[in-house]
């Protein structure tokens, strides 16, 4: 493997800065590796090699006049396919918008590039961002680089799995009931939820708007945090922006101190339905924080556990209404256009043919859940129940500065292993949705490798709403200690494997 | 087809109608309701849109705060509650006109809610309660190509026109307007007519029914005399004038009469306005009615006027109309009774602006009611829609008063300027219309009527000068009428030494 693939990307600034490498090398590095493993792994739906490698080349040139760029600046980037970016298609992972090339692009593409990282393609994600495992994707599942038989978690499995295969050192994700912080834990990499309204949906295809929340992926913490510290920041196009400063992320990264901090155990994050060796990484990872000098307390949160029902209400109900527009009439695909049917058939047979299994499940769902009749009962009690999950949070942190649980009750499951039982996939988001429901940030940490199956298993890092610096601090602590332990990064384990296969 | 139909009055000696009324009003705010594109009205299709109103995935709404500022004096004016607190809801339905495929809308909470106006319909006053006054987007428009009615059953193939799609509404929704009796239909048209009067005095919008911003859907029930239970209604769309919303509640009035009184039922229903044969048509039957799965418009933060802003705006809003009508009143001098016909006639805003160009307050008057009144009649306009604006009557009666016209040939400045041939002088100098007073040419004129008419000639000369008459007549004949009457006869009698 060439040695640049393996570098963090604040390692690689510093090198592009030093003039000891050019943005050229690395991009071509990467993507050259993007050819010799992503037949196996899948993490990208496209690639765009030449305008990478000119963006490069470009970027090179503004460096060696002396303009002044960003940090990130040259560093390769992999953008999930629910941004919008007029450069490749997007596709959301759906059959029904394949080949559409956006002719506009979305504020975080928009804030990535005008950084000076270079795209190199767009990753695989189930559909609409709709799964744990990449499964349901239109174009075929993506594999995870621990164990190529088992799902890189979802919906942004691609963005995870690119990473873990050193195919690109940051990603873009989106996290709509953990879709940046399950593929994070099963493929041993970081990936931040930022706080409702601290990135702009802007240009993001939606699943459930108030829920879906982008955010960084890396394979360090300091990386998530310099990408996090590109792309939040208020968005007078997206009304659900928060107009407020952006916490400092990236020192709160460098200083990775939990002295004094208050941590509280989600009570209920825990026992039936936890794989063992997930709770005892996780136990372990506590017992580091707590030499570090942070205080451990346990944390009651009841209300968590309607999180998954009520999170299976108000989604599909956002997603019934959101994904209606995909009709024909305008893009994607039509079917049945033969000059006879009318406009309601072309679009009834377009959704059926176009759309998979899950999409029309939740959509299903969640037009009865909003009928009249049913309303109040499904969608109003829900509405209730969310309300009630903010509160145990806003109770929560009054006794402590953040909560932790683990990410996901198990590791990497098998490819397959769930496709035909929806309940038992939709439990990989346990631990991940409350934070959703309540739009507070929470991230996903590797905390070591599973005794039972060898496989990675994370560590969450839940903060209140605009704090989410604190989620950083303690990630970056725990990185920084285990690091020590481990002598590296638990992904350089994976990376080993490979250089001594 | 309205033959079989029973009499506007034996249908009201059965049944007392209730009318309901939804009025969309198309704000005239320079940009759309959720995003910057332009509302100007006949762009070519589908220049005026962007990812936002054309709702293509990943694009976000923002709300025009002008739109709000515009439903908060609506509600104002229309003197509603305004909420302090209220949220945009998703009203979803598929349809091509639709970008979404639901409409960014309001459900349970408006922004203005519990309101009402009074309106007068011959020195009677009624009261119309207003349930609410909501902000939403319009959808695109559609257009029907090949079959023979322009509409979609029959139609070849379809082109959407997306320019409209986001352009801001306000729908006002009546409560059911009980007591009108047989004054139904011209309570509904006044109702509308006080609604544009007052869009327009508070600068919201263009409200020119024609071009569809202002858009009437007419309801309309009746009950057995004596009942107070609501029978089903009706709701009828494609209501385009003034005039047309008197002509379809009267039709439908009968048509639900004619159907209740033989012991049928009434199908709720909507139906459309068919202008041409003045009749009503099954449209979509409400009692399929679909579902439209409101709920809270997660993409929008929610609407909170404060109550210091809702009192600024407050204080813009224009003078209440019958407080203006009353002030009008007293400063030109009108009797109740031409009040009253300037009001009911629609001529009150055009009498206004001719008085402000310059006109006395009775030539102004007596112009919009009489001559143009029945020139509107006569071309099936509004008033308002005649070619004429209150400046060019103000320069046609200066034209009068300085005696350049008389009233025949003011008349024919007015078919001039409604043919669009310019203003009024320029219709003057181009038809050679003015008087003519110069001595010479007419009194070569007289010359020749007496002699023509000796028999008359002596008449006056014996004293009957009421037959002067018959003279006048012959000169202002060969004069073409453009002869000044008054220095004619002068001449004549001075001729045959009657002065």
């Amino acid at each position: 493997m060439n040695p640049l693939l393996m570098l963090t990307a604040s390692e690689l600034s510093q090198m592009l800065r030093a003039g000891e490498v050019s943005a050229r090398e690395i991009t071509a590095a990467h993507l050259d590796r993007i050819a010799a493993v992503d037949g196996d792994i899948h993490s990208f739906l496209a690639v765009d090699s030449e305008r990478a490698l000119a963006t490069a080349e470009a970027l090179d040139d503004r460096r060696a006049a002396g303009e002044e760029l960003d940090e990130l600046a040259g560093i390769p980037i992999a953008v999930k396919d629910l941004f919008c970016y007029t450069g490749l298609p997007t596709t959301a992972g759906s059959r029904i918008l394949e080949g559409w090339r956006p002719p506009y692009n979305a504020t975080l593409t928009e804030r990535v590039l005008d950084a000076g990282l270079v795209v190199l393609g767009k990753t695989n994600l189930d559909e609409f961002a709709m799964g744990s495992s990449t499964e349901s994707s239109g174009y075929g599942p993506t594999r995870n680089p621990w164990d190529r038989t088992r799902i890189p978690g979802g919906s942004g499995g691609g963005s995870a799995a690119a990473l873990a295969a050193f195919e690109a050192p940051l990603a873009l994700g989106t996290d709509t009931g953990g879709s940046i912080r399950q593929p994070a834990s099963v493929t041993g990499t970081v990936g931040v939820k930022p706080t409702y309204g601290a990135t702009s949906r802007y240009g993001v295809i939606a699943m459930a708007s108030s829920l879906d929340t982008p955010g960084p992926c890396a394979r360090t913490v300091l990386d998530a945090a310099l990408l996090h510290r590109v792309i939040a920041g208020w968005d007078p196009r997206d009304s659900t922006s928060i107009n407020a400063a952006v916490p400092d992320v990236v020192g709160a990264a460098r200083r990775a101190d939990v002295k004094g901090l208050r941590i509280g155990v989600v009570k209920e994050f825990g026992g039936e339905g936890y794989q063992p060796g997930v709770e005892q990484r996780f136990r372990e990872a506590l017992s580091v924080l707590e030499g570090l000098g942070a205080e451990i307390v346990e944390v009651s949160c009841p209300h968590f556990d309607y999180a998954l029902a009520t999170y299976y209400l108000i989604m599909p109900a956002e997603v019934s209404s959101n994904l209606a527009r995909f009709d024909a009439m305008r893009y994607g695909l039509r079917v049945g256009d033969d000059g006879e049917r009318s406009a309601e058939e072309v679009m009834s047979l377009t959704r059926g043919a176009g759309f998979g299994a899950e999409v029309k499940r939740r959509i299903i769902l969640g037009t009865y859940a909003l009928s009249s009749g049913y309303y109040d009962a499904y969608y109003g009690s829900a509405q209730k129940v969310r309300t009630l999950i903010v509160r145990d949070f806003e109770a929560a942190f009054e006794q402590v500065d953040v909560l932790v649980s683990p990410s996901t009750p198990t590791t990497a499951f098998g490819l397959g292993e769930r496709i035909d039982d929806p309940l038992a996939m939709y439990k990989a988001d346990l631990c991940t949705i409350p934070s959703n429901m309540a739009g507070n940030a929470a991230g996903s940490f590797p905390c070591g490798l599973s005794p039972d199956d060898g496989l990675p298993v994370g560590f969450q890092v839940m903060a209140p709403a605009l704090a989410d610096d604190r989620v950083y601090l303690v990630g970056a602590a725990l990185e920084a200690e285990l690091g020590r332990r481990w002598g590296g990064l638990l992904i350089d384990q994976l990376a080993s494997r490979e250089v001594s296969a | 087809m309205s033959d079989e139909l029973m009499s506007y009055d034996a249908a009201l000696e059965l049944f007392d109608p209730v009318l309901g009324l939804e009025v969309h009003v198309e704000l005239n705010t320079a940009s759309k309701m959720f995003c910057g594109c332009s509302t100007a009205f006949g762009g070519a299709p589908n220049s005026q849109t962007c990812p936002v109103c054309l709702g293509l995935p990943g694009s976000l709404p923002v709300v025009n705060a002008k739109a709000i500022e515009s439903a908060i004096r609506i509600g104002l004016a229309l003197n509603c509650e305004i909420a302090g607190w209220c949220r945009f809801a998703r009203k979803n339905y598929f349809y091509p006109d639709m970008t979404k495929d639901f409409q960014t809308s309001q459900y349970d909470e408006p922004i203005a809610f519990e309101g009402g106006v009074d309106v007068e319909v011959d020195g009677e006053t009624y009261q119309i309660p207003i349930e609410r006054a909501h902000m939403e987007e319009d959808a695109g428009k559609l257009l029907h190509v090949g079959g023979s009615t322009g509409r979609i059953q029959g139609a070849d193939y379809s082109l959407v026109d997306y320019n409209r799609a986001g352009v801001p509404l306000i729908e006002i929704v009546t409560k059911p307007v009980r007591g009108t009796g047989a004054k139904a239909p011209q309570v509904a048209k006044a109702y509308v007519a006080l609604l544009r009067d007052l869009m327009r005095a508070l600068d919201v919008s263009d409200v020119r029914m024609e071009q569809g911003s202002l858009r009437c859907d007419a309801n309309v029930s009746l009950m057995p005399k004596g009942s107070s239970e609501l029978g089903l209604r009706t709701e009828t769309k494609n209501v385009n004038s003034l005039r047309s919303i008197e002509a379809a509640l009267t039709y439908e009035i009968r048509r639900q009469a004619t159907i209740l009184a033989s012991g049928g039922r009434v199908h709720q229903e909507t139906r459309h306005w068919h202008e041409d044969g003045s009749y009503t048509s099954p449209g979509r039957s409400k009692e399929q009615a679909e579902d439209y799965r409101y709920f809270p418009e997660p993409d929008l933060v929610p609407v909170a006027p404060s109550a210091g802003w809702v009192e600024e705006l407050r204080a813009t809003l224009p003078e209440p109309p019958a407080a203006r009508q009353a002030r009008l009143q007293g400063e030109w001098g009108f009797t109740d009774l031409e009040m009253r016909d300037v009001v009911n006639g629609g001529g009150l805003d055009l009498i206004d602006a001719t008085v402000a160009a310059g006109c006395a307050a009775q030539p102004a008057r007596k112009w919009w009611t009489t001559e143009l009144t029945r020139r509107a009649n006569e071309a099936g306009l509004e008033l308002d829609e005649l070619a004429i604006t209150p400046v060019q009557v103000a320069a046609l009666q200066a034209l009068v008063d300085a005696g350049t016209l008389n009233d025949k040939l003011a008349r024919q400045v007015i078919d001039g300027v409604l043919a669009g041939e310019g203003e009024p002088a320029e219709v003057v100098e181009a038809r050679g219309l003015a008087v003519v007073s110069d001595d010479g040419a007419l009194a070569a004129a007289v010359e020749r009527a007496i002699e023509a008419n000796p028999d008359v000639a002596d008449r006056i000369r014996e004293g009957k000068v009421q037959a002067a008459g018959a003279l006048i007549g012959a000169v202002m004949k060969e004069m073409r009428g453009q002869a000044d009457a008054g220095r004619v006869r002068e001449l004549i009698l001075a001729k045959l030494a009657q002065v």
